[in-house]
Order: structure tokens, then sequence, then C-alpha cells
């Protein structure tokens, strides 16, 4: 992940690129075999567990034991009223938790930013802490917090307020994804701009910039492809949860994720193998294309990929 | 002469850390000078640069810009336009969207901005490059555009932060010219910060000499050089030999034990005084015409001369000539009066001006491997 952070439009990549051209050439006799050698793992890591598992979605999608090859399944992710708004709510659920986030994440990442290196990493460790928890257990405790008679209905108890449902609603649900990936918002912003070149903010405020312009024409521009990284990586696991949208609806809220580990889970003999496959085709392509049109927001060049 | 003073700083004092940067910097500058900071690097050159943005706030004394007090006016607010040392072009924008910059800022419409942007890229002579990304240009390049953003503004003081220092040797030299050419075409003043001696008195209306956060002289470039304050300003600005004297009168000094007409006067009696004396107006001369003698005990080719050092009476002497003459051979010496500089002793004084080595740091590493030697003898004996 952090690799994918670092390639911002703005970044000193030039001096790089440099030193990596003129290593290039010297290495190129010895290295193609050492190289080759040193990729092979990757290579096959990537084989195993990436382009396999690819094929074989791209196979159930299309195939099944009996009909043989069909797109009947990518059809029906179309036509099934319930499909579609199930995969309606994920976008919607995900273009919310992923702006909500956006808005927490920026202000917090240029705060962050400005303060002594110190308090930096100190923050950095607090944002990156629960992470080192499990995600179903961290969303499993939110649902143990927002219970009925859970910690928070228990404080508002003592103020006199009666028990809320909180649980079941479709802000608990944005809350576990806000909740759970908002440090992949935080931190690609956060790089972005604490790479930002103190001159140019200094320039900025010498060309008359007060705090406002020098955020939007000089702060913003360069940090936009955090905010892109930021954006691909909170919306792209939104779209396709299911484990959050169980433990904060209590199943009254289907997402595509749902839907997709329903078919496999429950419907496998009757074809639901088909079937899933076939959704998680349709939402890979789908977000490809989302992540496709938001790098072009990006610099032309340069574009962030996840 | 007050009236058209542009900028005034009494009294600047600037501390980091307990570390006093500008100690109580006092300097007026006139409207439409070239004017240029020169000293070593931690002399105190840029932060005074920086007083005079706004990015720094001194803690104590004030700054003037066209008498008013601007002490509390931010870097946005002032009329003051910075060339940073490293460009700071936005990397995000074109090289007409960087020159425009500043006009976007100020609210100018578009079709006021364009003809002025095109005017500016004129004057840097960039107007085939208005599209072009910033880092596909050089470092020369780059300087222009940051010359013609700065400028576009019609700023009343621009401020140059060692812009030539990261270009090479050529380029700088057409850089200075046309720095030079721009700043004679538009008047404004420019304030002009280096650490380099030549292209502070090639280019310069006024130089102001500064070490340890104090201006050590303020002249113009020939007042520098030729009439230096103290030992400090004629050791960094061009070479010199820098050596005790006693004035014995008004016109008549005293060194190595020989007396020397010179022009200076106003000196007290048997007053002791630094005297300057520049490597080009030694004259070397057969053993017994000379006033002063001595022997070559090194000799280096520059091109258009020779230099040659010295050694009378131990110390040594930097003399540049158009002929040679070979190491080990007895010299005279002989010194013209107008060549002849009288200084006042400073803190300064012995401290530069004997060319045994060319730099401090070779004399400290010299005397460090000296008290080495000897701990090494002690030890073995």
């Amino acid at each position: 992940m952090p690799e994918s952070v670092n390639k911002g439009p703005s970044s000193s990549a030039p001096a790089g690129e440099k030193i990596r051209k003129t290593a290039k050439p010297k290495k190129k006799k010895a290295g193609t075999f050492g190289t080759a050698l040193a990729n092979t793992p990757f290579v096959v890591w990537s084989a195993a567990f990436i382009i396999i598992p690819l094929l074989f979605v791209l196979y159930y999608s299309f195939f099944d034991p009996e009909k043989g090859f069909s797109i009947e399944y990518i059809k029906v992710f179309f036509t099934e009223p319930m499909y579609m708004k199930a995969f309606g709510l994920s976008a919607l659920y995900s273009v919310i938790a992923t702006l909500i986030s956006l808005v927490i994440a920026y202000p917090f990442a240029y705060f962050l930013s400005k303060v002594s290196p110190a308090s930096q990493r100190l923050q950095m460790v607090l944002i990156m802490l629960p992470m080192w928890m499990n995600m179903l257990l961290r969303t499993y405790s939110w649902n143990q917090i927002l219970q009925d008679n859970g910690l928070i209905n228990k404080l508002l108890g003592v103020f006199g307020i009666s028990s809320v449902h909180f649980l079941g609603t479709p802000g608990a649900v944005i809350l576990g994804m806000v909740y759970n990936y908002l440090p992949y918002m935080i931190l690609p912003i956060y790089t972005a701009m604490s790479k930002i070149d103190r001159p140019l903010l200094e320039a900025s405020e010498d060309l008359g910039c007060n705090g406002f312009q020098k955020l939007r024409r000089v702060i913003f521009p360069l940090s936009l492809s955090g905010v892109i990284s930021g954006v691909i990586m909170v919306f792209v696991p939104s779209i396709s949860t299911f484990y959050i949208s169980q433990k904060m609806s209590l199943g009254k809220v289907t997402l595509i994720g749902d839907i997709i580990e329903q078919q496999i889970k429950l419907h496998y003999a009757e074809g639901g193998l088909n079937r899933g496959a076939a959704m998680s085709l349709v939402l890979m392509i789908i977000i490809l294309i989302a992540t496709f049109i938001m790098n072009r927001f990006s610099d032309e060049d340069e574009g962030v990929l996840m | 002469m007050k009236e058209n003073m542009i900028l005034e700083l009494k009294n600047i004092t600037v501390s980091f850390d307990g570390e006093t940067v500008l100690d109580n910097l006092n300097l007026s500058i006139r409207d439409g000078e070239f004017v240029t900071f020169l000293g070593a690097s931690g002399c105190g050159k840029t932060t005074t640069l920086r007083v005079i943005a706004g990015f720094i706030t001194p803690d104590s004394g004030d700054v003037f810009f066209d008498g008013g007090r601007i002490n509390d006016l931010p870097p946005y607010k002032r009329q003051v336009n910075t060339i940073f040392q490293r460009y700071a072009l936005f990397p995000h924008l074109n090289v007409f969207d960087n020159v425009a910059f500043g006009l976007k800022v100020a609210g100018m419409k578009k079709e006021e901005i364009r003809p002025k942007v095109e005017e500016m890229l004129e004057l840097v002579n960039m107007k085939a490059f208005a599209h072009r990304k910033i880092h596909t240009l050089s470092g020369g390049q780059q300087q222009r555009v940051a010359i013609a953003r700065a400028l576009v503004n019609s700023p009343r003081i621009l401020l140059l932060d060692e812009p030539l220092a990261a270009l090479d040797y050529k380029l700088r030299k057409d850089m200075q010219n046309e720095l030079r050419r721009i700043q004679r075409a538009t008047g404004i003043t420019f304030i002009f910060v280096t650490h380099d001696q030549e292209e502070a008195l090639s280019m310069s209306d006024t130089v102001v000499v500064m070490n340890e956060g104090k201006i050590q002289q303020i002249g113009s470039p020939t007042d520098i050089y030729n009439e230096p304050q103290n030992a400090f300003v004629a050791d960094f600005i061009g070479e010199s030999n820098i050596i005790d004297g006693v004035m014995l009168e008004d016109y008549k000094v005293r060194l190595d034990g020989r007396d020397f007409e010179c022009l200076d006067k106003g000196f007290a009696p048997k007053e002791p005084v630094d005297v300057v004396i520049r490597p080009e107006d030694v004259d070397i001369v057969p053993l017994e015409k000379g006033k002063l003698e001595g022997e070559v005990t090194a000799i280096t080719f520059k091109g258009d001369y020779y230099e040659m050092i010295v050694d009378v009476c131990g110390f040594k002497w930097m003399v540049q000539a158009t002929d040679e003459t070979k190491v080990g051979t007895k010299v005279g010496l002989i010194i013209e009066p107008d060549a002849i500089h009288i200084m006042k002793k400073s803190k300064y004084s012995g401290m530069f001006g004997d060319y045994s080595t060319f730099s401090d740091e070779m004399d400290q590493m010299d005397a460090e491997e000296e008290a080495l030697e000897q701990m090494e003898e002690s030890d073995n004996a």
C-alpha cells in the first residue's frame, strides 16, 4: 500500500528517475538473469493468488457444468431487481462513506502535516493502532457499542435519554465503513501534503495568497493525487463489503457484497457459485471503470492506481 | 535624500534558539537601487531578506517601507516579491500559469492577465515556452520563469535569494547581465543576496558586506574593493595581503621595518594599523632594487598572470605578475604609495591576509595536524 501512496504528481521523481536511468545500463548485462531470478517469487505469487483466482472467477461467470457457456449469470445481475437494488445501495453508501471520510481526513491530514515531526509520528501511530486489530473484531465491537443496551445507550440513559436504535440503520452501516477505512484516506493525503515543498507555500504567500487562497491554489492541487488515492482506497472496499452491513444493519440492509456471499454460501448447489462469480466480475469491472475515471482528475501523465 | 528611501531597517535583531542571527542591523535602501548583500553562509544575509519579505518577524527593531512601519504586515500584503533560491515554481501549473499566478490571486481579469504575462515572458525570452510544464525546463529557463513570475506583479522591491547559485559558470554570467538589464529596464529596486564577491562587484550599485549578523561595510563596488574598512572586508573581497603596520605620521607608514609613503592620514602618531596591499599592486624587481626582500616559495599559472607566494620575514605575501619567477629566487618587492590602503585595527586584525594557506579551514587543519604530530612525538618519547 505505501507504494501506491507515493505516486503523487508533485513527487521529486525527476531526481529518482535520473538515478535509475544512469544506473540501468550498468546492470543490463549481468542483471538480466539475476533480475529474472529475483522476480520469480513475485511472478509465482501473482500467478497463484491473483491471476489463477481471477481466471476462476471468469470461468464460473460464464460456464456451468450443465449448460456450458452462458451469459445468463451476467445478465441476471442487471435484470434481477433485488440485485440492482443491492448494488445501488452499495454504490450510494460507499459514495457517502467516501465523502465523509474525505471531509474528516483532509483537514486532519492538513493539520497533521503542520505539527512537529515528533507529534506527527505519534499521531500516525495512533491512526494505525486500530488497524493492528482484525477488522471483523473492530466491526463487532461497534455492534456491541451501538446495541440497544450497549455502551452509548447506557451513557444516554444516564442523561435520561431513552434508548436509541442505532443498529439496523443506514447510518450505522456508513459509520462502520468510515471507521474501518478512514486511515486509508488519511494516509495518502497526509503523504501528499507532507511532500509539498515549504518554499512553494512561501512563494504563494509572496505572490499574494492569504491562508485560504494558499489552500485552494497550491495545497489542494498538490495534494489531489493523495485525495484520489484515498478516495479509491475507501470507495473500493466499501462498495464490496458484506460483513460491515451484516453486523451494523442486523441484516436489514442488503448490499451487493451480502448478495454475493449469500449466493455462494447458501445457494452453492443451484448455480449460486456462478451467480456470485458473475456479480463479482461485474463489480470488479465497474470499480475498474470508476478508478479509471477518477484517475483522469489527477495529473494527465501520472495517474494514481490502487 | 530621505524621501526616496524605499526601505529602512532600524535596529533589527533576530535570533533563533537563543543564537543571534542579526545583531542590531541598520540599513537604508534607495528607490531604484541594485543592492547586494554579500557574505558567507550564516552571515545573516538571507535572514535579512526574509525579514524584508515578511517571512520572519524581527525580535526587535522596525522595518519601514516608503516611510511606513510594516513589521506586522503579512508577506501577501507587501509590495515585495521574491525569487527563491530553488525558484519554487509551482509544479502543477505550466509556465504561463506560474507567471499569471500573482495576477490571478489579485483578482485580475483573464483578458488583462494575458497581455501582461506575455509581455513578461517576452522580457525574459521565454515566450515560446508558455505552455511547457515546469519540470521540462532547464535550470536557466526555470530561473527566467521565476523572474517573470515575480516581476509581473510590478513589485516595488524584488528580492533575489542567491538566484544564480545553481547555474553553471557561463550561464551565470549571462544571467548576471540579464538581471542587470531587467533592473535598468524596469527601474525596480533589486535586493540581491550572494556569497560570490565577483557577482556582487559586477552587478550592484551598492554592496552590503555582512558577517556574523552585522554589516561590515556598505559602499559602491569600487569603494568596497579599494577602501575596505577592516581586515574581514579586505580579505573577503578579492585577494589581499594584510600586514601589521605602524602609522608614523600622515602619509607615512612603517611595515616590516621599512617606511613607505602612502595616501592615508588622520591616524594618531605611532598608531598600530592594518595595511592592505592587493597582490596585483606589488611589483617584483631584482633583489638590490627592492624595498622589501623575499623568496618565492610557490608559483601558480593562472592563465593571464602568475600567482606567486613570496616569503618576506616569515609573512607570506601573494603577488600577481605577468612574468614567471622560479621558486627559490630571492626577489625585491616595491609598492607604490597609491597601492597602500590603511585600516584601523579591528577584531578581525591578524585573522586574515597571510597566504600560508588560502582558507581559514586549511589553517585549522594545519594546526590540528601539527598538534597531532606533537602528540605522537611525545608518545614515542
